[in-house]
């Protein structure tokens, strides 16, 4: 490490899963506490959310999905939850999402595949529900920390029928 | 099932009496009584064409759906011969499903987990595991699935569990050429599903019927999605003084008509591409000549009016609308996302992310929908009760009533009036007390 011929020794390690971890957790904390100009700043510009419609899918771009936001979509997202001019989400669910079961499927010095599973619970207007699903993160390394360039939800009942989602899962 | 009910029927006496309906409202009630849901499901769900399928969602010999016809499970199956058959899904032995995928592809029989009775695709009972036990008796012709009349227009499979009904094409009738015009966003290619959002909402299934045409709450309930678009889509959603109309074309079916410029869309095809649709053009002008990709870019956007077929299928803008009741307080609805089967696939990739943008249980306009449907029910509750403030609740559906016109098949009114509705709740009302 003292080697000054070899100063970025420590950039070279892969990214770990304690990185990782940490860095999801924040992730599901902006979104929990409503933080959304933060979370917008947590991805890469051409990254991609995507809640598939086909569990089995890896084309999202030419299936359908409940969501397939690009930087633009989002803004309007967060847009349509911040306008108050949206009736499902005013006001925006309560949301408490669990991540647990991570595993990091690999890694590089400059990005990881990171899986995990995710338990959100919604409480709105008396009722509360609960959706479960895997996530599969594609994080890279940016100059002040990792960034999401591709966040995929696969709920577990992403074939049947769902309630109205007016938050951000 | 005895569906000619009238005198041993247990729907009570006050649910056939004739102000449930008028002209211009219809009873709240109609949304919570439990009683008129289940004769809703025998009276009209069991005695009409009710929509099962698209073509192209059982393509060759073997594919088949399986899917809910009001209460009855059923399977839609096209057997080698390229006929379609609706059975119900279920077992003539001990009335297990035969069949829990939602769809599937070269199948050559349903066989039943629980004892193996084994079915052909035509309903016909071709096998019964250890048959000798049955000492002879047991006559297979006797024991085929239940097939219900199954009839196809424009690659839209409806089916019927009364056999002695008009023929599809009738029940259609002035609905007819509005099905022909939805069909012509294939571009020449043809329709073809491309995936579906399901998502339920807790409330009666009238409720979203009713909406199909309902212009009034678009600009309203979808704000923030109107806000979300391009100024270019949210000044032709801007619908209100355009020269929209919905005409009731007999049957409890009707149109709505939001945009008159995309009623036909192989019309117009020399006016300017819009702005949104520049970068698909020119993707398209790769691959394409320029007549083709007016077409095609044309047909990417959907049609300009929502058709609805009464009870359960809208064809709309550019998606197909399902909806299936699952009891009187709950509703499934299903937003079949639509395109062009061996079309561009960047044409294609266009529509299923309009369809992500205002559909499903995650789009910008779904969720807003269902959260009104949601508060309809929940005001609806105790509208009927006994002596208390509820028994004069009623759903008006008076809007635009006086300034209406005879049209071809029936009223029209303006965009935002109930025609649409009125159209319905009088199909509805002729049928229950039929």
């Amino acid at each position: 490490m003292t080697d000054p011929a070899q100063p970025i020794t420590l950039l070279e390690t892969p990214i770990t899963l304690l990185d990782a971890m940490e860095f999801t957790w924040l992730e599901a904390d902006l979104l929990d506490s409503a933080s959304y100009t933060e979370w917008l700043a947590l991805w890469t510009p051409n990254a991609r959310y995507v809640v598939p419609t086909d569990p089995a899918t890896t084309d999202f771009e030419n299936t359908l999905n409940y969501a397939y936001d690009d930087a633009p979509m989002r803004q309007k997202r967060v847009d349509r939850l911040v306008s108050g001019q949206s009736v499902s989400a005013s006001p925006v669910a309560r949301t408490v999402r669990l991540l647990t079961r991570f595993r990091i499927l690999n890694s590089d010095a400059q990005a990881c595949h990171l899986r995990c599973a995710q338990i959100l619970t919604e409480f709105r207007r008396g009722r509360e529900r609960t959706y479960t699903g895997d996530i599969t993160y594609h994080l890279v390394r940016g100059p002040n920390g990792l960034l999401i360039d591709q966040k995929v939800i696969r709920l577990i009942n992403a074939t049947e029928s769902l309630m109205g989602i007016g938050y951000i899962l | 099932m005895d569906t000619h009910l009238p005198t041993t029927s247990p729907v009570r006496p006050d649910l056939v009496r004739p102000d449930l309906v008028r002209p211009d409202r219809a009873r709240a009630t109609l949304y919570t009584d439990p009683a008129t849901f289940d004769t809703e499901m025998t009276r009209i769900f069991e005695r009409t064409w009710v929509w099962v399928a698209h073509a192209s969602e059982i393509p060759e010999p073997g594919a088949f759906k399986s899917t809910q016809l009001g209460r009855q499970p059923v399977i839609v199956v096209r057997d080698r011969q390229g006929t379609v058959h609706t059975h119900v899904n279920r077992c003539r032995h001990r009335t297990a499903t035969l069949c829990e995928l939602p769809r599937g592809g070269l199948t050559s029989s349903f066989i039943c987990p629980y004892h193996g009775w084994a079915y052909a695709l035509d309903g016909t009972l071709r096998g019964v595991p250890y048959a000798a036990g049955y000492d002879g008796t047991l006559d297979k012709t006797q024991f085929p699935l239940l097939s219900l009349r199954t009839e196809e227009y424009a690659g839209l499979i409806f089916a019927t569990f009364d056999p002695t009904i008009e023929p599809l094409q009738d029940w259609l009738g002035a609905a007819r050429p509005w099905i022909d015009l939805f069909m012509k966003q294939g571009a020449g290619y043809p329709v073809t599903t491309l995936g579906e959002h399901k998502f339920r909402f807790p409330g009666n299934w009238k409720i979203q019927l009713e909406n199909t045409t309902d212009a009034y709450h678009f600009p309203l309930v979808h704000k923030s999605f109107i806000k979300a678009v391009d100024t270019e889509t949210g000044e032709m959603l801007d619908m209100m003084n355009k020269g929209g109309f919905v005409e009731d074309l007999g049957h409890g079916h009707s149109v709505m008509v939001m945009m008159p410029e995309l009623i036909d869309l192989e019309d117009n095809l020399e006016a300017p591409i819009p702005e949104r649709f520049q970068p698909l053009a020119a993707e398209l002008s790769e691959t394409h000549p320029p007549d083709q990709v007016r077409r095609i870019v044309r047909a990417v956007g959907g049609t300009g009016f929502n058709l609805n077929l009464f009870p359960n299928l809208a064809c709309s803008m550019a998606f197909f609308r399902v909806l299936q009741p699952l009891s009187v307080e709950e509703t499934e609805i299903r937003h079949i996302a639509l395109g062009m089967q061996g079309g561009p696939a960047a044409a294609n990739r266009a529509r299923l992310r309009m369809h992500e943008f205002f559909q499903g249980p995650m789009g910008f306009g779904s969720p807003d929908d269902a959260e009104v449907w949601d508060r309809v029910q929940r005001g609806a509750h105790g509208a009927g009760g006994g002596e208390g403030g509820g028994q004069e609740a009623w759903i008006m559906l008076n809007r635009g009533l006086s300034s209406e016109t005879p049209a071809q098949s029936g009223p029209r009114g303006h965009v935002s009036a109930e025609t649409g509705m009125r159209a319905a709740y009088r199909q509805w009302q002729a049928m229950m007390d039929a």
